[in-house]
């Protein structure tokens, strides 16, 4: 079957679609868009975490057929939603890159100051406060974390320890110990504050 | 200048003063971006045009001989291009393993362990992989299943492996018993005779999964030499490419392996998973084949930490001090090896904890049975040993009326102290001070869930929105706990690394490469050696290039040992870099200036200086357009075996301790846990990167938290079939479930280490989940003998 939603702002359309494949299928492999992670694939510990109509959902659950129409936000996406979410400005124009094939795996290599300083490389507060506070760790988590908590700190900008907790708690992390998390959303929402 | 130990070792820093983004800064990861942009490659992201899916069938059963495989529907499905069983192997090496090689790469006419691999199918959709596998027909004849000590060796038992002829074959008591190490040291008797008190336990271990979030994966494409290149998540490329190459008849050059990205380890990458089978179905289609287990494979596609059963009797005088500890302690091994032996070794060295005991009798085994597979995971038998002897710890205090930290810190080890083994620990040992510490820190505020408001707060209660208690039946415990964990590799294994560094002028900048081998799986690896290279070579620039087998091996990413190891492969590797610059700057620029000649030279800023700060040149200058390039092993002070009679042998490289102190809150109605906070003191000798040394202490720590209060595989007794393998029915902490970790960091440095700095990742795994079990003790008054508890254990229901 075929499948037309809206992606990161862009329409997306997904050919020869079986019934049975997940909206985390089609986006990881039939749009180019791995960002979404398959750590379960049961629902159960949010790696795969997209906004589907505003709504956080585990994509691993939703059927691609189900997503007919809707507009999805994936990590890819995140920091642009977030620019015009700050901006107060509708419609975007993110592109989907093409997988990652192995010869660009082959060739990537990490450079001292990526991080460092965010050359070339526009991010959401959330995602730069993941990255300032030590949340990352393999990594894996982390998508599904940085959409979840963007979409609580859209809902509620002053969370306490207790609203982060909560509100995370549908997101498994094997490596951190959740604590730079927390840090880490606590630096968003301070962030955000001095922002307003 | 280089500082150089006896065995020409180089130990530690003078590079004048600390270079920006250096040691001991808490720079950030290189790989971060990429990270929070879901732009980072990890192996089950890998794509490639026309690739098919692999996909593994694997037994039902747990023990049964194969009476027939058919293979012919499955290779009937339209979409599927080949379905491989044992037949199908293209070499007489069908076999592998880390330590014996007794794991088939398809079983071979019987199964050991419920989900052993049977056969793989390579398609063009991964559903269609699936229900291709699902038609392939076996037909098994069960066999007696062996699941325990009392099973494994009864006379008539079934031997798991017949005719072995592995190291350990010829000590070992029975031929389903892996390895068995003894540690003798003094005479048990006649200390048990000055003992005024003896306390006996006996204590269960359950079987804890890594459950790394990135499931098994990779991808393997064919090459036009005949050979394959292989993607792949993994601890350790050099140990996969030695297994793998035999069975797949191909010399090891023409199987380039690179490191995608890792989504966690543990230990549960140690082994090999879909390796073999990705690159066997890519060579016999033709076609680029990835492999991606789901959560419910990933259960059956690596090993665990082993269960035990652990027996300890303590003896002490009145006046507290130790007078001896007998313990026998049983690991179930599960049908195959993996790391088994060197896991016996840990337990039985480590067995007696970081305290001074003169008279020790302890054996370890690990049995072969039909339960799952065990190997490494985080702590590697210290974990089970360090639940066992503090467990002991806290009963032999109670009967003394002594408090169990003043107790501890009464018998704690120090520098200078004998471990059971006769190895002397030469290196800082401040066991009492972590102890001092973690007891020292304010503890949480009663009543916690009430702070907020006058309302109780159920997130904060055990039970929690479950709206299962409002503070009624909730009693708080408080518990402590201490660990020690060997660094690096131990009984003699040759452990080593290897480090390229390069160092060149790039548009007017110095630019350092850094090149190994090692696996980067979230521990912050890459981070670490850019701060090394930064620190050694004065540059501000430094490119990591991914971990392949173009390059020599970096030994595995476990046992707290690639920041020591490779991280002392780079140091060692920059060092020699910086004095083939300074060799080619004294020749180019000597006659200008004496200096050259006659101080200390140092590479700072991106200039050589003096050491009392002159500059002398710019790094480009003497560079100009040739690079210089070093690669280089490095080792540590080598190991011995331990003694197969008495365990005696300077067997570990490094130690390293951990306490912790935690605060429970038990619903004693229910059996409802919650644990308020979890604090933790280690000596981590020098924090190269303090921030991401927290982390991996708080991240340690969850990971004991969740085998003392959720985390088990359940294993039928009868059937030897795993019961639980999601995430649904095998719990790991959430982010509500985990408490407030805080965090005290020592350092004291380990003089024989690269910067003094002592292995960090697992030892905080160990004493979390006793102090965990010791404070529900202490809220409880049960006895508690074995981990995870769960709340029929606490209710007696």
């Amino acid at each position: 079957m075929r499948v037309n939603f809206t992606v990161n702002g862009r329409p997306q359309q997904a050919d020869d679609v079986w019934e049975g494949e997940s909206l985390l299928y089609v986006l990881r492999e039939r749009l180019g868009l791995p960002g979404s992670k398959n750590a379960c694939e049961q629902g159960e510990c949010g790696s795969c975490t997209v906004r589907l109509d505003g709504v956080p959902v585990c994509s691993c659950l939703v059927a691609a057929g189900q997503a007919e129409g809707s507009e999805i936000v994936t990590v890819e996406g995140l920091a642009e939603y977030a620019r015009q979410r700050a901006c107060g400005t509708g419609g975007c124009d993110t592109s989907a890159e093409c997988g990652t094939s192995g010869d660009e795996a082959r060739r990537w290599s990490a450079h001292g100051t990526d991080s460092a300083t965010g050359e070339g490389t526009e991010l959401a507060p959330i995602q730069q406060a993941f990255i300032d506070a030590g949340a990352v760790q393999c990594g894996f988590c982390t998508p599904g974390l940085l959409v979840a908590a963007d979409e609580m700190l859209e809902r509620n900008p002053n969370p306490t320890d207790a609203d982060i907790r909560e509100a995370l708690s549908g997101n498994l992390c094997r490596c951190t110990g959740y604590e730079k998390i927390m840090d880490a959303v606590r630096l968003a929402a301070a962030r955000q504050g001095e922002g307003a | 200048m280089v500082h150089t130990s006896a065995n020409g070792a180089p130990t530690r820093i003078t590079q004048g003063a600390p270079t920006q983004g250096g040691i001991g800064e808490s720079t950030l990861r290189p790989d971060g971006t990429l990270k929070v942009t879901g732009e980072f490659a990890y192996a089950s992201d890998m794509w490639h045009e026309d690739m098919l899916w692999g996909q593994i069938l694997r037994s039902t059963v747990a023990h049964a001989e194969i009476v027939s495989i058919d293979t012919s529907e499955a290779l009937a499905t339209p979409g599927v291009y080949a379905v491989l069983t044992y037949d199908d192997l293209p070499t007489e090496v069908r076999t592998y393993g880390l330590e014996i090689q007794d794991t088939p790469v398809l079983a071979h006419g019987r199964v050991r362990h419920h989900g052993e691999p049977v056969a793989v199918v390579a398609a063009d959709h991964p559903e269609t992989a699936r229900r291709a596998a699902a038609r392939i027909k076996v037909e098994y004849r069960d066999l007696p299943v062996i699941t325990d000590e009392a099973s494994a060796t009864a006379p008539d038992a079934v031997l798991l492996h017949e005719n072995r002829t592995d190291p350990h074959a010829a000590h070992v008591p029975h031929p389903n018993i892996v390895h068995r190490q003894p540690i003798i040291r003094g005479d048990v008797e006649q200390a048990r005779g000055r003992a005024d008190v003896i306390v006996e336990g006996e204590y269960v271990f359950g079987m804890q999964d890594q459950a790394f979030l990135g499931p098994e994966s990779g991808l393997a494409v064919p090459a036009e030499d005949g050979g394959v290149d292989l993607y792949i998540a993994t601890q350790w490329l050099h140990a996969d490419l030695r297994q793998i190459a035999p069975v797949l008849g191909l010399p090891e050059d023409k199987i380039r392996m690179t490191l995608s990205g890792v989504g966690g380890a543990f230990g549960g990458r140690e082994d090999l998973s879909m390796q073999i089978h990705a690159c066997l179905l890519a060579l016999r289609t033709g076609k680029p084949v990835k492999m991606v287990y789901n959560r419910f494979e990933s259960f059956f596609g690596h090993v665990h930490r082993h269960p035990a059963k652990l027996y300890y009797e303590h003896g002490a005088t009145h006046d507290g001090k130790l007078t001896h500890v007998k313990a026998r302690i049983v690991l179930d091994g599960g049908a195959y090896a993996s790391s088994s032996p060197a896991v016996v070794g840990n337990a039985a060295s480590l067995g007696v904890g970081p305290y001074i005991v003169d008279d020790v009798d302890i054996e370890a085994v690990a049995l072969y049975t039909n339960n799952p597979p065990c190997g490494a995971m985080r702590g590697f038998g210290a974990v089970q040993a360090c639940f066992a002897y503090e467990a002991q710890m806290d009963k032999l205090a109670g009967r003394l009326g002594m408090d169990p930290v003043e107790f501890r810190r009464l018998n704690a080890m120090s520098q200078g102290s004998l471990m059971p083994t006769g190895q002397v620990v030469d290196s800082p040992a401040p066991v009492a001070e972590l102890l001092r510490r973690v007891k020292a820190m304010p503890l949480p505020p009663e009543q916690q869930w009430l702070v907020a408001g006058e309302d109780a707060d159920l997130r904060q209660l055990p039970g929690g929105l479950s709206n299962t208690t409002h503070g009624e039946g909730v009693v708080r415990g408080i518990g402590y706990a201490v660990g020690i964990k060997n660094v690096g590799f131990s009984e003699g294994f040759d452990d080593y690394s290897t480090a390229r560094v390069r160092l060149e002028a790039v548009g007017g900048e110095p630019v350092a490469t850094v090149h190994t081998a090692m696996a980067e799986v979230g521990q912050g690896g890459v981070t670490v050696h850019a701060q090394i290279a930064r620190t050694e070579l004065g540059v501000a620039q430094v490119t990591i290039r991914p971990a392949d087998t173009q390059v020599g091996s970096a030994g595995s990413t476990s046992a707290s040992r690639q920041t020591y190891v490779t991280g002392g492969a780079v140091k060692h590797a920059c060092e020699l870099v910086r004095e083939q610059v300074l060799d080619r700057g004294r020749r180019m620029f000597g006659a200008h200036h004496p200096a050259w000649a006659t101080a200390e030279l140092l590479l700072e800023g991106g200039k050589v200086v003096t050491d009392g700060g002159e500059v002398l040149a710019d790094l480009v200058d003497v560079l100009g357009d040739e690079a210089v390039e070093i690669e280089q092993e490095w080792r540590h002070r080598p190991t011995e075996p331990f003694d197969l009679r008495t365990g005696q042998g300077v067997g570990h490289v490094q130690y390293s301790f951990a306490a912790h102190r935690a605060v429970v809150e038990v619903d004693t109605d229910l059996g409802l846990v919650k644990v308020i906070e979890l604090a933790c003191a280690q000596d981590v000798g020098k924090a190269l990167n303090p921030l991401s040394v927290t982390g991996q202490i708080q991240g340690g720590t969850t990971q004991g938290l969740g085998v003392a209060v959720m985390e088990e595989i359940i294993v039928d007794p009868k059937t030897a079939k795993v019961r639980n393998p999601s995430f649904t029915d095998y719990l790991i902490p959430t982010i509500l479930d985990t408490p407030t970790i805080p965090v005290d960091v020592l350092e004291l440095a380990d003089d024989h280490a690269p910067y003094g700095l002592r292995g960090v990742g697992e030892a905080p795994t160990l004493s979390s989940t006793p102090a965990v079990l010791a404070a529900i003790r202490n809220a409880t008054g049960l006895e508690l003998n074995r981990t995870p508890v769960r709340p029929e254990h606490l209710t007696g229901a």
